[in-house]
């Protein structure tokens, strides 16, 4: 199988996120993205829809529910949150949705700065495979993989997608 | 036979799993265990400070010597990582009582831990307890006798680069009671393992161990040669009863020698910084405008401390389970 | 007591200048011929090719701790190579009167194990401050008195402990040890010990107490042996002493030629002893001393049992179990080329009989004390079939060569 060309994908996306936003008459959205690839997404999406304010960052390593397996990821960055999420619609941006942990682990996360007004869920790729009830509000495409493939998205740039 | 205590520490895969030591552990290692206490520093300032990584973990303070700040911020630091925490003042019960330190250790097993923050006043007493205890339980060193106390130099490690951008290249002096001190000795493996470029021990010859040069860092006697163009000035606390077993002959003298005032402090760089890992003495050791002024991050110290403690909680404990698991899966 | 004849063993006696394979005959315990014709007469052979047959070590201090363990220790003490044990009196409780004493020959006679010779206490419980009763106790039968390390109150303690002494020309043992400065040390005072933030021993502890019983010595005259010595330092106030014209000996343990303050590596309670381990230059020094023939060796042997040295380093109670597999352990030492195979043999049976002032030896007349070593069989010494009570053996899970595989005393076969 093909993997999606990612510019169709991003001006898709962005089309859909900009009518979204007018439907839900949210003005001021706060874009979170995901360590790595969701910060790259937000990074590009909250440029192409020319909207102001600082990104958030978030690094799920100490909400994931797989400590007792793997232990801490050695490489934690650490969170960033612009400021009080208090009352705020976020947008949450991850790069490839697909067991659905890691949104769980996010909103968990979300929940420990503050009470946000609403949280909507943004992803460039959904390859199936969910584990959890969770899906995402908007999506550049749903994608299925054969048994062990996984799909990547290398950047900052260019930004590209890799099947592995 | 006794394995070294430096490899003791770690997993077959070189990852954390007792923390008992700053002595031979990797510059990696070190900076790893910086950046993520780094990352807990963020978390402390939320409105929910916990997280959730140590969850259904039980970890018990096993203090065998009085501490009520260093078992208090450990007792924190755990809740934080959302443990079941249980503090033993052995010092008061047990021991004291005659029971051998096995005994103990055998009493406390059946109560399924994950994890001991242990204090103890004999040197080599945390390396002891992780060589008898059973396998995944993982030992934080809260400070062995004169051996080690390497939560403090972390934290200590910590304050230099938050503050002084990284510990690369800077000059350090550590001044005071060298002799009784873990904190000295751990900060200055961490130093030079981190890379500063000079280690300096100020102090009395009664207060300086004996070829402590060996350990990599230069004895001065005196505060003018030893201080002078210093980044870092760590004061060290000076216990009253040195007083009393022919060590030092007043405090007054100390003060005079090697009492951190603000004009001794001029000889260090003009952006210098003070830290002492507390409780201060205040005309003892260190003089109070100097503690409570611009240069001194001894409060910092403090808040550092929390975060320092999550870090190597969470990465002894991941490495116990990564072990742990490698076992099972040979087994299975 | 009947004959007996070893045949083909190499026999090995520095002192009496004897290295060669021949046979021996014991007569009523005693060595009668050394040769090679066996008369008809003899019944009883041993074949010992490929033994040695040498003199049985003497050990000049050993604490067998109390006497209950006097049939296990000595037993521990045969198979490791001595025929005579002086048993330190630092045991449960001191041996400071004469009924104790009597009380450990007997238990030393029905043994009948190596021979076990007690040195009786110096001072009353080794407080270190009255005079213990010291004719009654040699007359009893201890060899020697001891002090086992304890301090003395002062210099005025030690010199009327030395004049008293030297009125009955009673021999002494001190183990010199400044308590004031060695303190709560547990090892050598040095790199080592800064590193693992151990409180240490200084050189000093020793070398201070050391000079002051020499001084005393020369003073009062009394017969002296200095026990267990750890220092290079200590050889060279040794060394001055015998050139002012002090007719002094002296010995060091076993573990002290072998082991350094390095082996305290990852605080391994097995290495806490007393005299402490001290570096490198130290043990070059005894080794040293131990090739020119001038410092006897003994096993400073002190048993424990696993409780005691399963605690902190500074906690562990001090001490080696060393009478299982003494001899092989201390020929490594041979084997690597640091010891002379004939200064060692010296060092632990002909320098400790003339301290005692025995008739020892693989010589005509003697007495037949010796053990048969098999030098090319293998030996494990697991921990639960060590013979000595001690679990406390630097040797426990090893493998080494060599083995004692009989062993005479007086004449009598033991084992």
């Amino acid at each position: 199988m093909s993997l999606p060309n990612i510019e169709t994908l991003f001006t898709a996306l962005n089309a859909d996120l900009s009518r979204y936003l007018a439907e839900q008459s949210i003005q001021n959205p706060l874009f979170v993205g995901i360590r790595t690839g969701g910060v790259w997404v937000a990074e590009r999406l909250q440029h192409s829809l020319a909207l102001q304010g600082d990104l958030g960052v978030l690094d799920i390593s100490f909400h994931r529910d797989d400590f007792s397996y793997i232990g801490l990821h050695p490489e934690v960055k650490g969170s960033e949150l612009p400021e009080s999420i208090e009352d705020r619609h976020i947008i949450l941006v991850d790069d490839v949705i697909m067991s659905g942990r890691t949104i769980r682990a996010a909103m968990n996360e979300l929940f420990d700065f503050g009470r946000p007004a609403s949280i909507s869920l943004v992803c460039l790729l959904d390859v199936g495979r969910r584990e959890l009830p969770i899906q995402p509000d908007l999506c550049g495409a749903v994608l299925s993989l054969q048994e062990g493939q996984h799909v990547k998205l290398t950047g900052p740039s260019p930004l590209a997608l890799t099947l592995a | 036979m006794s394995l070294d205590p430096c490899k003791v520490q770690l997993t077959a895969d070189g990852r954390l799993k007792h923390f008992l030591t700053t002595e031979g552990l990797s510059k990696e290692l070190l900076t790893e265990i910086l950046d993520t206490a780094d990352s807990f520093i963020s978390t402390q300032e939320r409105d929910v400070k916990k997280v959730p990584l140590l969850r259904g973990k039980t970890v018990v303070n096993l203090f065998f010597e009085n501490s009520t700040r260093t078992r208090a911020t450990f007792e924190l630091a755990a809740k934080r990582l959302s443990a079941d925490i249980l503090n033993l003042d052995i010092a008061r019960s047990s021991a004291s009582k005659g029971e051998t330190l096995m005994d103990t250790l055998w009493n406390l097993e059946a109560m399924y831990s994950d994890m001991f923050v242990v204090r103890h006043g004999d040197s080599g007493a945390a390396h002891f307890i992780a060589e008898q205890v059973t396998p995944h339980v993982a030992i934080i060193n809260a400070g062995d006798g004169r051996h080690a106390h390497p939560t403090q130099a972390m934290l200590d490690m910590l304050t230099i680069r938050r503050h002084k951008g990284g510990i690369e290249g800077k000059i350090v002096a550590i001044v005071g009671d060298i002799l009784h001190s873990r904190v000295a000795r751990s900060q200055i493996h961490a130093l030079r393992t981190l890379g500063a470029a000079e280690v300096r021990v100020i102090g009395p010859g009664t207060l300086l161990p004996h070829n402590i040069e060996n350990l990599g860092c230069n004895v001065f006697y005196r505060m003018e040669e030893g201080l002078k163009d210093c980044d870092v000035v760590i004061m060290l606390r000076l216990q009253k009863e040195r007083m009393q077993s022919a060590l030092l002959p007043s405090e007054s003298e100390f003060f005079k020698l090697y009492g951190l005032t603000e004009d001794k402090l001029r000889l260090a760089k003009p952006d210098a910084i003070v830290m002492h890992p507390g409780p201060i003495n205040r005309g003892v050791e260190i003089d109070s405008t100097v503690a409570d002024g611009a240069q001194s991050v001894i409060l910092n110290q403090v808040s550092y401390g929390i975060a320092v403690r999550m870090a190597v909680m969470a990465m002894a404990m991941s490495g116990q389970q990564q072990e742990k698991n490698e076992r099972n899966g040979e087994g299975a | 007591m009947s004959s007996l004849a070893i045949l083909n063993a190499r026999l090995l006696d520095p002192s009496a200048q004897l290295d060669s394979t021949q046979n021996l005959l014991v007569e009523n315990g005693r060595i009668a011929a050394i040769g090679a014709l066996i008369p008809a007469h003899v019944v009883e052979h041993i074949d010992a090719q490929g033994q040695w047959l040498i003199p049985g070590l003497i050990d000049l201090g050993a604490n067998l701790g109390s006497a209950g363990n006097i049939p296990s220790e000595a037993k521990a003490a045969l198979q490791g190579g001595f025929t005579h044990v002086c048993a330190l009196p630092d045991a449960s409780p001191v041996l400071d009167n004469a009924a104790l004493v009597q009380a450990w020959v007997e238990k030393a006679a029905k043994a009948g194990q190596a021979k076990v010779l007690p040195l009786g206490a110096l001072t009353q419980g080794l407080v270190g401050e009255q005079l213990a009763s010291m004719v009654g106790l040699m007359e009893t039968g201890c060899v020697a008195l001891s002090n086992a390390r304890a301090p003395f109150k002062n210099s005025y303690v030690l010199r009327r402990v030395m004049e008293y002494a030297a009125t009955y020309g009673i021999p002494i043992f001190i183990a010199p040890d400044d308590a004031s400065l060695s303190g709560a040390g547990c090892m050598h005072e040095g790199k080592v010990a800064t590193r693992l933030g151990l409180t240490g021993v200084p050189r000093s502890a020793e070398t201070i107490a050391l000079s002051q019983a020499l001084l005393l010595i020369q003073q009062t005259g009394v017969r002296a042996h200095i026990s267990q010595i750890s220092c290079a330092r200590s050889l060279q106030l040794l060394q001055r002493a015998r050139e002012d014209g002090i007719a002094v000996t002296a010995d060091t343990p076993l573990a002290n030629l072998i082991y350094t303050d390095e082996d305290v590596v990852g605080f391994n309670s097995q290495f806490n002893v007393r005299p402490v381990l001290r570096s490198e230059v130290d043990r070059q020094a005894l080794l040293a001393a131990v090739n020119e023939g001038e410092l006897a060796i003994s096993s400073n042997h002190r048993p424990h049992d696993v409780a005691a040295k399963k605690a902190t380093f500074a906690d562990a109670q001090p001490g080696m179990s060393m009478f299982d597999g003494f001899l092989p352990m201390a020929l490594t030492l041979v084997a690597k080329g640091e010891l002379k195979l004939a200064a060692l043999l010296n060092a632990l049976s002909a320098l400790p009989a003339q301290v005692l002032g025995m008739t020892h030896g693989l010589k005509v007349g003697n007495e037949f004390s010796a053990v048969l070593y098999q030098p090319d069989a293998v030996h494990r010494y697991r921990r639960s079939e060590l013979a000595s009570k001690g679990r406390n053996s630097p040797l426990a899970g090893q493998t080494l060569q060599g083995e004692v595989k009989a062993a005479f005393v007086a004449g009598e076969r033991v084992f």
